[in-house]
């Protein structure tokens, strides 16, 4: 049986503006209550939201986020015009970081983030393109298929 | 113990949620990295940073603490004070600095999360 899908959202992220980055987590926090997502499984997929949502501010031109919820799992795309990732083994190790100063300065860049991702993620996947830009798909499956 | 125990402790003046400090904390996660409480806090801490910018109050929302405190005597521009009001997250500030802060709250019991 195929899952049934029973919302999908695109979300346009603004890379380099640090005063609005959040906001789109922010705005998927509330989409998911809404839903009915309970409170451990929406906190992860926030925190995995707020986590690349950050990446493409500091990283990218611009990105994308698209949510997808069905009755199975909740699946978030996020995909940038950025640099790329030359190593994703060493960028997904605790601690390691190519962030700027000016990124340390906003509490983000500690090397942190993608582990963060991962380890809130059910399925966690990072294609990039160097000089095209990273995709990240995060899959959190839903208590009944957990 | 009760935020309103940790701000006589700490000395701290209440810059959001002053209408009720009664909320127990039991936990502490302190940090300027924000992954670093995103990666610890289970939520209902106290978050303690002296990252005053409005990624702190996105992060306490997103990790679900109870309370930030702001160290050092930094305060946060008016818009993150009313985006915390926004999100009824408690928030103060003391002129301790964070070794000094953990050091007192962990003598009387609380402890970090790990």
């Amino acid at each position: 049986m195929t899952a049934m899908e029973l919302l999908r959202e695109c979300y346009e992220i603004q890379g380099k503006n640090f005063d609005k980055a959040g906001e789109v987590a922010g705005e998927i926090k509330v989409v998911l209550r809404d839903l009915g997502i309970d409170a451990a499984h929406l906190r992860r997929l926030v925190i995995v939201a707020f986590e690349a949502e950050m990446n493409v501010v500091m990283y990218a031109q611009r990105g994308t986020m698209t949510l997808i919820v069905t009755d199975e799992d909740i699946n978030l795309e996020t995909t940038d015009e950025g640099p790329g990732i030359p190593d994703i083994e060493l960028a997904l190790q605790e601690g390691y970081s190519t962030a700027s100063d000016e990124m340390r300065e906003m509490g983000f860049g500690f090397g942190m983030g993608l582990p963060n991702m991962k380890k809130n993620s059910d399925e966690f996947r990072i294609e990039s393109n160097m000089g095209k830009g990273t995709s990240v798909f995060s899959k959190i499956r839903l208590p009944a298929h957990e | 113990m009760k935020l309103s125990e940790i701000k006589e402790l700490l000395q701290c003046e209440v810059l959001a949620g002053e209408d009720d400090l009664s909320v127990d904390i039991l936990q502490v996660v302190a940090s300027d990295g924000m992954s670093e409480i995103l990666a610890f806090a289970k939520s209902r801490e106290l978050m303690i940073t002296g990252l005053t910018n409005i990624q702190s109050i996105r992060t306490a929302d997103v990790a679900g603490v109870s309370a930030v405190i702001y160290c050092r005597g930094k305060r946060p521009d008016k818009k993150v004070i009313d985006f915390a009001k926004q999100k009824k997250i408690p928030v103060l500030v003391t002129s301790m600095v964070m070794f000094d802060i953990c050091g007192i709250l962990f003598n009387r019991g609380l402890k970090g999360v790990s």
